[in-house]
Order: structure tokens, then sequence, then C-alpha cells
């Protein structure tokens, strides 16, 4: 029968890692090449915008030059608002995150511990997990209001899906000699649960949470520019209403150095927690 | 064939009950019926918007835009990630922009598409193809890389040059996670699809359930809900299946 295993649509995703291989003479002027092509990139699509932009192929409406963009930045930054507007939308992205990772968590271990939760909950998340919950938000703000417990709500109710999945399969795959052994020590069930599978089932729970995490500021974004107000997306919301592109440009790249830094956060918590684990690096950028 | 039958109705009984209790919640008038109108009458509505052709439009306008989009991004997304596996330099080149791109809230982008391209099919489909684009190449990406060596050599020692070692050793080995790519890149193309219409569109699903959720007509508006949620959920399901079958002769 077909499990909620089947139903995490791809797996956690391997990191882009350049295999290392050179000789050891060599090592410092190999790593000090792959640096200098990492930033390398990055520079040229910077300097190809403001080139673009410049140039007069454009108009400055449809691309504003980078330096431009950056100038809003800097002054949305002196002037407060940036941080205001960070602030608000990671307020609502992690509270969202937490509650929908500690009701996963907590849902996933009851799924996989008692036969009744599985019943009742394994159809509703292999249904709801695939579907696009963002669609409910016109219902959740006629429900919740245009405040923040709607747009928390809908955050929640994103991030609870891959942590369940994750908590699920992570619980269930722990090995059975791992339980067999520590039943033989005379562990009982909360024991079991709590020091032996929950500790092994970890690398995929956080695998979970490192992949609720963006889905959580996606939908932070989203619920904002919908629903307009202070917040990243609220910012753009405004600045798109009033035609102001360099404001909308400014705005990706303000989310998206938010995002960035989500995201490295997640690996580097990964890899502290895990220190013990051999899946400790495994699966980094999600 | 009967147990089977049986099997499912067990398995999808929660779901059921939860339609039960919708149904038995709103009539009783436990829960306001402005807040969640019956079940039953959702569903007369939306035989309602079937017969006036607004699910009939609206729907193939957002089947055509999320269609187009993840078209686009599986062709390009693929292609970009196996060149990458399989030549270094615009590996080393490419990589640290994917990384950089990749943890990006594809969100942010519906404002500039919309400037771009206006509130019609092109945004859309723009912003589809670019969300959905990177799970794929890294599907892909990851795939040809994991490609066994020992299938490399054995194929450069009987001969195959370059390019059909490419067609016929790494694209293979790479198709499980490029398939597990392009099922997020789904999922996505669908939230993508929905987001976008609810915030600037004039057609399309989205559009049509913030425009009767700002008329007032939560029945029509929980009919449109429940057949976007529906329709995400199938074309997974779908998707599943011919994945299945396609690595059919892998295992």
């Amino acid at each position: 029968m077909a499990g909620i295993a089947d139903d995490l649509p791809g797996g956690p995703l391997a990191e882009l890692a350049l295999e290392p291989s050179p000789p050891a003479p060599y090592r410092w002027l190999r790593t000090a090449g792959w640096g200098f092509a990492r930033v390398f990139s990055v520079l040229a699509l910077a300097v190809a915008w403001e080139v673009a932009a410049r140039s007069g192929a454009f108009t400055p409406y449809m691309l504003p030059a980078l330096s431009a963009v950056l100038e809003r930045i800097w002054n949305d930054l002196v002037q407060g608002e940036l941080l205001l507007n960070t602030g608000v939308t990671l307020y609502r992205a992690l509270t969202g995150f937490l509650i929908g990772a500690v009701a996963g968590i907590v849902l996933g271990m009851a799924i996989s511990r008692n036969a009744i939760a599985n019943w009742f909950f394994d159809p509703i998340i292999s249904v709801g997990f695939p579907m696009p919950k963002i669609a409910f938000l016109p219902v959740v703000i006629l429900w919740l209001g245009v405040y923040d417990v709607s747009k928390i709500t809908m955050i929640a109710v994103e991030a609870i899906f891959p942590v369940v999945t994750a908590t699920i399969i992570g619980i269930r795959g722990v090995e059975r000699e791992l339980l067999w052994s520590a039943r033989n020590m005379g562990a009982g069930e909360r024991e079991l649960l709590w020091q032996v599978a929950l500790p092994a089932a970890l690398p995929q729970i956080i695998t979970g949470l490192q992949v609720a995490l963006p889905i959580a500021l996606i939908v932070a974004i989203v619920t904002e520019m919908f629903m307009g107000g202070y917040g990243l997306g609220g910012a753009m919301n405004t600045a798109s209403r009033f035609a102001d592109s360099r404001g909308v440009f400014a705005g990706i790249v303000e989310i998206a150095v938010v995002g960035y830094a989500l995201v490295k956060i997640g690996s580097l918590i990964r890899r502290r927690r895990l220190l013990w684990h051999q899946e400790a690096v495994a699966p980094s950028t999600v | 064939m009967g147990g089977g039958m049986k099997a499912a109705l067990v398995r999808y009984l929660p779901l059921v009950l939860l339609a039960l209790a919708w149904e038995v919640g709103a009539r009783t008038g436990l829960v306001s019926t402005l807040a969640l109108p019956p079940l039953s009458t959702v569903a007369a509505a939306w035989i309602e918007l079937l017969k006036d052709g607004e699910l009939i439009t609206n729907g193939a306008a957002s089947l055509w835009r999320a269609g187009a989009g993840l078209f686009l991004s599986i062709v390009i997304g693929a292609a970009l990630g196996i060149v990458m596996a399989w030549w270094r330099p615009v590996n080393v080149l490419l990589s640290p922009l994917v990384e950089m791109f990749y943890p990006m809230p594809k969100s942010a982008l519906i404002p500039v598409t919309v400037l771009w391209l206006g509130f019609g099919n092109g945004s859309k489909i723009l912003l589809i193809f670019l969300g959905c684009m990177l799970p794929v190449t890294l599907g892909a990406f990851n795939g040809a890389r994991s490609s066994e060596q020992a299938l490399v050599w054995s194929a450069r020692s009987m001969g195959a040059n370059r390019l059909r070692m490419l067609w016929d050793v790494v694209v293979p080995s790479a198709l499980p996670e490029l398939l597990n790519g392009i099922r997020t890149a789904l999922a996505l193309s669908f939230i993508l699809l929905v987001s976008s219409e609810l915030i600037a569109a004039r057609e399309g699903l989205g559009y049509l359930i913030g425009f009767l959720g700002a008329s007032g007509t939560y029945d029509a508006m929980f009919a449109v809900v429940l057949t976007v949620a529906l329709l995400g959920f199938v074309a997974d399901r779908i998707y599943l299946v011919l994945m299945q079958r396609m690595l059919r002769w892998q295992a």
C-alpha cells in the first residue's frame, strides 16, 4: 500500500560541490582559483546588468541600473524602512515556521507510534501535500482577517507538511537492531521514542525543516503581496502599484538576500547539530 | 479487485468523515454558513460554474500557463543541469549563480514579470519557467554526476564518442534524480500559478478565486479553491504513475 514515504515531492538536494582531487603542492592555487571563479560569475552578472541597463536597450522602467537599485536599497536602509519590513516578514515567516515545525514533529511522532492517528492523518497528509495550499489563502482571510493571524496560519499550514513527512520517514527508517538492543537493555516505550528513535531520526527531521524554511518565506512574501501593508512583500506590492520599478527590483534583491541567509543558517545549524552523525553534511542547499 | 476497493475505502475514510463533518457542521449552524457554506451548496455552485463556462475558460487559461512554463523549465533546466555535470568549465561558471538563486523565494519575481510582460499569459509563463527551472537543473546535475563511472568507462572503452555517451549513458542514469526534480517543479508550478493569478491577473483559476471572494460569493469561491487543490493533487498522482513507468527498466 502506498504510504507517506512515496509522497515527498523531490528528495533532499545534494550540494553543488566540486570534487577536490588536486596534487598537494598546487592545492592552495586551485582553491584560490575556485574562489575566484565563484566570485567571477556573480560579478560578471552584476556588470552585465549595469551595462545592459545603461546601454539604452531597455528603458529604466523595464530595467533600472543595478547602481540605482543599490542606491534605493541604501536609502531604504538609512530611513529604517528596510529593517522594519525585513523584521516584520521574518517575524511572520519564523513564527509560522516554528508552529509548523513543532506541530509537524509532534504529529509525525503520533502517526508513527499510533495506529489510529496513522489511519486518520495518513490520507489527509498524502492528499494535502501535493495540493497548492496557497489557493486557500482567500478562505483563510475570510476566517481570520487580513492581519498577522491569517498570514502566520497560512505559513504554518504550508510548513507542516514537509516536517510531518520527514519525521515519519525518519522514525520508520530507524534501524531495528538499534530499537531491539535498546529494548533489551530495558528501555520503555517512552524512552525508546525520546532517546533512541527521535535522535536517530534527527537527520531526516532536519532535512524536512530545511525544506520547510524556504517555503515559509515564500508563503510569507505571497501573503504580504496579496494583502499589502508592512513587510518585504507588502513593500513590493506598493512599489508595483505605483509603477516604481526601482522599488520592485530593490525588493527582489532584498528578498533574495534574506532567502539566501536563511538557507545558509539552516545548513549551518544542520552541521552543528549533527556533528556526531555521518549525514551531517549530506543535503545542504535546499 | 473488490479487496482493493475496500482497502481504498478504509484508507480514504477519514476524508469522507471530514466532508461529512463539514456538511453537518454547516447545516446545523455549528459554524456560520457565511464562513463555511455547506459542501452540498459548494457542489451546486461548482456545477453552476461549469455550466456557464467560467470554470472551463479560466481553467484552460491556468493549465496552459502552468503547462507552457513547466515545459520550458524542464527542457532548458534539464539541458543546463546535464551540461553543467558534463563540462567542468560550465559548472565552474554557473554553479555559483545556481547556488545564489536557488534559495531565492521565487514569488518575489511576480511583480517584475508583470512589469515586463503585463497581466496576461506571458508574465505567468515566464514566472513559472524561472521558478521551476532550478529544481530541474539541480536534479539533472546531481543525477548526471552520480552516473556510474564504470558505465562511462566501459562505454568509452567500447569506443562510444562523447555525445553518444552523453545520450546513451549519462542521461539514462540521471533519470531518477531528474524525474524527482521535475516532481518538485510540478508542485512549485501550481503554487506559482495560483499566487501570481491571485495577485495580478485578469483570468485564470487564481483570479476567479480572488474575484469570487471579493464579491462575497463564497460557495463558488470554495468550489474553485477545491478544484485547484484537486488539480494539483491529480497532476502529482498522474506524474507519479508516469515516473514509475519510466523507471521500471532500472530497478
